[in-house]
């Protein structure tokens, strides 16, 4: 029998073997201070004073922590500093071991996005995005921000997005998905008509705060529905989007959805379909069935994925959604986090997992190859 | 099999534990109110590394509305998704008969048995009189990798 001395340290190894983008990474400022520079003096006062005002319903408040500290995985905890609020950090323990390179920026907390008053959501909205240029796109150039905008305020997110129209460190704008009216609403069509001019798609993150139950039958009592729900929230809005004629009437645009699971997409599909048959003299405007509309516009994150029992069923779902809809998406560096070298269930092939995990995503967020590939040298 | 020491049983107290690689292996080692456990240090689910999770306890019910806590500390929560491992045995609490994490035998030797030992190695820091945390673990080339969860 032999003896040996442990050695205590352990080196970090590169998890994966392939370049990937990744579709969803959480950036944090650490306060609202952070947001300083980029902010009036007259916003400083403003939220020092008064605060933001959320459309929450009747509730204290969003929910935290949401299973582990901060909603982030416990080992994405820079010295000093909230998840996310350290590039070096996240360099070390995502964008380099994960070979990153493309990683799209969704900021979320905050995402002043839905403060009701409009002049404070368009202005905290503007410091957000200069943040994100400026603490992080431009320091890192695999990362590539989204703009946020006031989207309950049709107009004044109109005129976010036409002022980084053009902006190559910005790839796509960002909703969340808990709006105040079902997003196929004219209120919000000035928003696509923006982006469609910019051509930019629109990214619409799960969470939010839209004033109504987190649950279309209410407020529930445990994280675990909340969670769940936003299957329910994502598949709404595209309902909405589908049978108001947004795609119809801005054929340029394109809809991520982050975050909201995926497993659903199909069977939605298939009972628009239904029901379209039936009523669509309701929907005159509707040029063709609901799930072509889907097909053609829509595009999802894969995280988090469903985990089915028996795993071919993921596959299937992967056929029908189309192995050029899929982007990869990490949530780094929240607690459910997927990581690229473990998150499919199943073997598929190259020409799947290369799209699946970067071609996809270099596509529809116009990134180009090479320079992607350059990025990564770089880094 | 070759057993490996880990450290000193004194640098290891109670709630403390070290991540060591043995034979390829992360090995997380720990010592759970003095007893001490060696479990895989990789998550079953997506591999997270566990040394980074919190030991804590067991919320159990038998019905809704009754809530009981028990076995604080004995419980390794992944740092990442949160899945749950009985530190004891490496069985994860969700399936516990499909999912579990490898675990080792350790065991708390005395400096003077190891050094009468017959193939000690000679970095061991020799200091007869101290107890030491002994995991053993198949030799191996390759280092293992955990099954895939779902
Ligand atoms: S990697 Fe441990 S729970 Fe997912």
């Amino acid at each position: 029998m032999n003896m040996n001395v442990a050695p205590g340290r352990v080196e970090a190894e590169t998890r994966n073997v392939r370049l990937i983008a990744d579709c969803d990474i959480h950036p944090t400022p650490n306060t609202t201070r952070d947001l300083y520079p980029w902010l009036d003096q007259r916003w400083r006062t403003h939220i020092e004073t008064f605060g933001a005002l959320r459309r929450q319903g009747v509730q204290q408040g969003p929910a935290y922590p949401k299973s582990q500290p901060d909603a982030a995985r416990r080992d994405a905890w820079p010295e000093g500093g909230r998840p996310g609020s350290r590039l070096d950090f996240m360099q070390k323990q995502h964008l380099d071991a994960n070979r990153v390179a493309l990683g799209v920026l969704t900021t979320i907390s905050p995402h002043p996005g839905a403060y009701q008053n409009p002049e404070m959501s368009a202005a905290f909205c503007r410091a957000v995005n200069e943040w994100q240029k400026a603490e992080w796109t431009a320091k890192d150039t695999r990362l590539k921000g989204s703009i946020l905008v006031p989207y309950e305020h049709g107009d004044l997110a109109a005129a976010e997005i036409a002022h980084w129209a053009g902006d190559e460190d910005f790839v796509q704008i960002l909703l969340l998905s808990r709006t105040v009216e079902p997003m196929g609403q004219r209120r919000y069509w000035p928003l696509y008509q923006a982006a469609q001019e910019a051509k930019l798609p629109i990214g619409v993150h799960a969470f939010g705060n839209g004033a109504h139950p987190i649950t279309s039958s209410g407020w529930p009592s445990f994280y675990i529905e909340e969670m769940t729900g936003h299957a329910q929230t994502c598949q709404s809005q595209i309902t909405s989007l589908v049978l108001e004629g947004v795609f119809e009437r801005f054929p340029g645009l394109r809809i991520v959805v982050i975050e909201g699971g995926f497993a659903w997409l199909p069977p939605l599909a298939w009972r628009l379909d239904t029901h379209w048959t039936k009523l669509r003299a309701e929907t005159p405007h509707l040029k063709r069935k609901p799930s072509e509309y889907i097909r053609d516009h829509v595009w999802i994150t894969t995280q988090p994925m469903e985990e089915p029992q028996s795993r071919q069923h993921i596959l299937d779902i992967f056929e029908w959604i189309g192995w050029d809809r899929l982007l990869f998406a990490s949530d780094y560096p929240h607690w459910d986090f997927d990581d690229p070298a473990r998150c499919l269930p199943i073997a598929i092939s190259e020409d799947q997992a290369q799209r699946f995990f970067l071609d996809n995503a270099l596509k529809l967020y116009g990134v180009d190859p090479a320079k992607a590939a350059a990025a990564t040298l770089a880094a | 099999m070759t057993r490996h020491i880990v450290c000193a049983a004194r640098d290891l107290p109670p709630g403390a534990r070290k991540l060591v690689h043995l034979e390829g292996r992360p090995i997380l080692v720990l010592n759970v109110k003095g007893e001490f456990h060696a479990l895989l240090n990789i998550c079953p689910h997506q591999g997270a590394s566990l040394a980074g999770g919190i030991l804590t306890g067991l919320v159990e019910s038998g019905e809704p509305g009754d809530y009981r806590y028990s076995r604080e500390g004995e419980i390794l929560r992944c740092p990442w998704h949160g899945w749950e491992f009985d530190v004891k045995t490496g069985k994860s609490w969700c399936k516990p008969s499909r999912i579990r994490l490898k675990d080792y035998p350790v065991a708390v030797e005395s400096g003077g048995a190891l050094v009468e030992g017959p193939y000690v190695a000679e970095t061991f820091p020799v200091s007869i009189d101290d107890d030491y945390v002994v995991v053993e673990v198949a030799t191996a080339r390759v280092a293992e990798r955990g099954a895939a969860g779902g």
